[in-house]
C-alpha cells in the first residue's frame, strides 16, 4: 500500500478502497470454505448453527475417499517426478546451449500454460484413443505431465540461469569426470529448484480437475472425488473439511516451493553478482 | 631416428610446454595464428596484451578447455591436442576464481582430492599444508559465500596448488582485486612460486604486473606473438612500436641511416645528434630513414648549471602532478612531437613553470631502434 500511495499521492483512499475489495472479492469464497466446515448444520448459510471438527473426524472413516486421496497421490508423486525430470533436460539446453530455434521450443514448452485446458484435455482423450491406450491413472499421469512441465520449467530457469559455467570447467580442471562433475557440482547446486519443481508439479496434479475428468477411467482422484460427492447435499459440509484441507496443503507445498526456488536462484547467481 | 640426440633429463633448463604453430579460427577470424613457444620448468612465464589478443584462447587450450585448429601443445613432451581436461598434469584459476558455492574452504579445496583416494589422513595433511601456504589456516569451514575476494582468490589458488600440478595456470586472477590487495597479491604469488617451483603460466593484460612478477612475458597482439623475451628486455628493447607502447610511454625520434653494418646501426637525429645503437633483426627503415625510441624517465632534468655529455635543450609546454613523479611536455626545436619526461619530485620537478626553457640529460645507450 504505501509503495502505490507515494506513486498517486492523489487517489491513494481510492486507491486502497479498491485494492481492499479486489482482494476480498478474490479470496472471500477461499474464507468461507473452513468457516463451513465447521460448521454443525449441513446447510451452508450464516449464522452458523454451532461449531464443530465432527466433519474432520468422519473423514478417515470414508473408504472412497481415502481410494481417491492415494490415487491423487500416486498420479502426483508420478507427474512431479516425470515432469520435473524432463524439466531438468529442457531448462539445461535452454539456458546453457545457443541452438537454433531455441525460442520457439521454449514458446511451445511453455503453451500449456495459456491453452484452454478442457481443450487440452479433448485432445489428449482423443489423442490416448487413437494410441489405444485404455483410460486409467496412467493416462492422467501422462496428461498432467503435459500441464505441470510449464512450471516446472519455469522454475527451474530460474534456478540455472546465471550458472557461471567456469564452476563446471573448475570441476573437469581438477580432475572430475563430465557425469563426476554433474553429480558433485551441477546437482546440489540446482537441488533447491529441484525440490521447489517437485512441488509445485505435486500440487498442479492435486489440483486438476479437468484433465483427471477426462483421462481417468473408474478411478477417481481427490478432485473428481470431490466434484461426485456435491450431488448429494448432506455429503456437503465433508466435501467443505476437504477442499479445506487441500487448500492448505497446497498453501504450504507451495510456499516452500517458493522459498527453495528463490535460495536456488540466490546460490547460482551468487558467482555472477560478484562480478557483475 | 637413432642418430637424434636424446633430451637430457637433468638438463637444467627442461622444456615443459611446447606450443608448434597452433591456429585457431572461428570461420574466417583467427583468434591465434601460428603462435609458438616453448616455457621452461619452473618458469613464472606471463602471457601479456590487450584484450581481444588471444592470450586467454591460448591458456584455455593448454587446460584443455579448446583446440587448436592446427598445431601442437606438448605438456611435459606428452602431446596434449585430444586430451580431455580432467586428464592434463595443469591446473588453473579462473578469472572468476569458479569457488564452488555449496562447498565450504576445506570442501573447495580437497574437490579434485577426493578422486585419488587418498584417505582421509593424508588427504586433510595435504588440505591443511596448502591452506598455510595461501594463509588461509582457520578458514577452512568457511562457507564460499563468507568469503572477501581476496580470500576467494586465495581459495581457488589452494584448489589448484594441492594437485601438485605440473604447470599452474592463472587467467587474469588479480583483476577483481582492489589496486591495494593486487600489488600485494603479485608478491605474494611471486613468493609462492619460487617456493613450490611450479612453471605458473599468467594471462594479464597489465603490463606492470607480467614485469613484476615474471621470469619471461610473451606480448601478443591480434591472435600472434610479438616478442618473447624478459621483462627487462622487453621493456628497454621493444620489438616495434606495439610493443613499445603497451608497456608503458615512449618517445619517437626520426633520423637518417649515416652507417650500418652486422650488429650496429648509427643513426643521425634532429636534436639527439649521431647515435649508434644496437642492430635489431627486423626495424623500421623507410627510405633511407629511421626511428629511435627513448622512455620518458630515461630523460633527467637538468638543473641550474650542472651539465651532462649528452643534452637537449627546449621548453615545458605542460606539467602534470602524479603525486611521487611530475610528468613534463617538452618541445625540442627541431623535432616533431615533444618530448615526454618523467622525473621524481625530490629536487622540485613539480615546481618548474609552463613556459620554462629547461636542459635534459640522456645515455646515448637509451635511444633504441625498432620496428614499426
Amino acid at each position: 500500500m504505501t509503495a502505490l500511495r507515494r506513486f498517486l499521492p492523489g487517489g491513494s483512499s481510492w486507491l486502497t478502497a479498491y485494492a481492499f475489495l479486489y482482494i476480498g472479492f478474490l479470496y472471500l469464497p477461499v474464507v468461507f470454505l473452513p468457516i463451513f466446515s465447521i460448521n454443525t448444520s449441513a446447510s451452508p448459510k450464516f449464522p452458523l448453527a454451532g461449531t464443530t471438527l465432527q466433519w474432520y473426524r468422519d473423514l478417515p472413516k470414508t473408504p472412497a475417499l481415502i481410494d481417491a486421496a492415494w490415487n491423487s497421490l500416486i498420479v502426483g508423486v508420478s507427474a512431479a517426478v516425470l515432469a520435473t525430470t524432463f524439466g531438468i533436460l529442457a531448462a539445461r539446453a535452454i539456458t546453457r546451449y545457443r541452438f537454433p530455434g531455441r525460442r520457439p521450443i521454449h514458446g511451445l514448452i511453455m503453451a500449456p500454460l495459456v491453452l484452454p485446458e478442457v481443450i487440452v484435455a479433448i485432445s489428449m482423450l482423443l489423442v490416448m484413443l487413437q494410441l489405444g491406450l485404455s483410460l486409467s491413472l496412467f493416462t492422467v499421469v501422462l496428461g498432467h505431465v503435459l500441464i505441470c512441465i510449464p512450471y516446472s520449467m519455469s522454475v527451474l530457469t530460474s534456478g540455472f540461469e546465471g550458472f557461471d559455467r567456469s564452476i563446471e570447467e573448475a570441476s573437469a580442471d581438477l580432475g572430475e569426470s563430465a557425469f563426476g562433475t554433474f553429480r558433485r557440482v551441477t546437482l546440489p547446486m540446482v537441488t533447491p529448484a529441484i525440490i521447489s519443481s517437485l512441488l509445485v508439479s505435486f500440487t498442479i496434479s492435486l489440483d486438476d480437475f479437468i484433465i483427471a475428468f477426462f483421462l481417468t477411467g473408474t478411478e477417481a482422484t481427490l478432485p473428481i472425488y470431490i466434484w461426485g460427492q456435491l450431488r448429494f447435499a448432506a455429503k456437503l459440509p465433508g466435501v467443505l473439511a476437504l477442499g479445506t484441507l487441500l487448500l492448505v496443503g497446497s498453501f504450504v507445498l507451495l510456499s516452500i516451493a517458493e522459498i527453495l526456488r528463490r535460495r536456488a536462484a540466490r546460490r547460482t547467481q551468487f558467482e555472477g553478482l560478484l562480478h557483475a | 631416428m637413432l642418430d637424434r640426440p636424446m633430451p637430457d633429463r637433468h638438463a637444467p633448463e627442461r622444456t615443459m610446454i611446447e606450443i608448434r604453430s597452433v591456429t585457431r579460427s572461428y570461420g574466417a577470424f583467427k583468434a591465434l595464428d601460428d603462435c609458438s613457444l616453448a616455457i621452461r620448468e619452473g618458469e613464472f612465464f606471463s602471457l601479456l596484451g590487450p584484450s581481444g589478443c588471444g592470450k586467454t584462447t591460448l591458456l584455455r587450450m593448454i587446460a584443455g578447455f579448446d583446440n587448436p585448429t592446427s598445431g601442437t601443445i606438448a605438456v611435459g613432451g606428452q602431446e596434449m591436442v585430444g586430451v580431455p581436461a580432467n586428464r592434463r598434469p595443469t591446473n588453473m584459476v579462473f578469472q572468476s576464481y569458479a569457488i564452488f558455492p555449496h562447498l565450504n574452504v576445506e570442501q573447495n579445496v580437497a574437490y579434485g582430492l577426493k578422486r585419488l583416494k587418498l584417505g582421509p589422513a593424508e588427504e586433510k595433511r595435504r588440505v591443511d599444508e596448502v591452506l598455510a601456504m595461501v594463509s588461509l589456516n582457520g578458514l577452512g569451514k568457511r562457507g564460499a559465500h563468507e568469503l572477501s575476494g581476496g580470500q576467494r582468490q586465495r581459495v581457488a589458488l589452494a584448489r589448484a596448488l594441492v594437485m601438485r600440478p605440473k604447470v599452474l595456470l592463472l587467467d587474469e586472477p588479480l583483476s577483481a582485486l582492489d589496486k591495494k590487495l593486487r600489488e600485494q597479491m603479485q608478491v605474494e604469488l611471486r613468493r609462492l612460486q619460487q617456493a613450490v617451483g611450479i612453471t605458473f603460466i599468467l594471462v594479464t593484460h597489465d603490463q606492470y604486473e607480467a614485469l613484476a612478477m615474471s621470469d619471461r612475458i610473451a606480448v601478443m597482439f591480434g591472435g600472434r606473438i610479438a616478442q618473447i623475451a624478459s621483462p627487462k628486455e622487453i621493456y628497454q628493447r621493444p620489438v616495434n612500436r606495439q610493443v613499445a607502447d603497451f608497456l608503458g610511454g615512449m618517445n619517437f625520434v626520426k633520423g637518417e641511416i649515416v652507417e650500418e653494418d652486422g650488429s650496429s646501426i648509427t643513426v643521425d637525429t634532429l636534436g639527439f645528434g649521431r647515435i649508434t645503437t644496437e642492430k635489431p633483426k627486423v626495424f623500421d627503415r623507410s627510405g633511407g630513414g629511421t626511428t629511435l625510441g627513448i622512455r620518458p624517465e630515461r630523460l633527467r632534468v637538468l638543473w641550474d648549471s650542472a651539465t651532462a655529455k649528452h643534452e637537449v635543450s627546449g621548453t615545458v609546454v605542460e606539467r602534470h602532478y602524479f603525486g611521487e613523479i611530475t610528468h613534463l611536455i617538452v618541445e625540442i626545436p627541431g623535432l616533431e612531437k615533444p618530448l615526454s619526461v618523467t622525473e621524481t619530485n625530490d629536487f622540485g620537478a613539480d615546481d618548474i613553470p609552463v613556459g620554462a626553457p629547461i636542459r635534459l640529460a640522456y645515455d646515448r645507450d637509451a635511444l633504441v631502434a625498432m620496428a614499426e
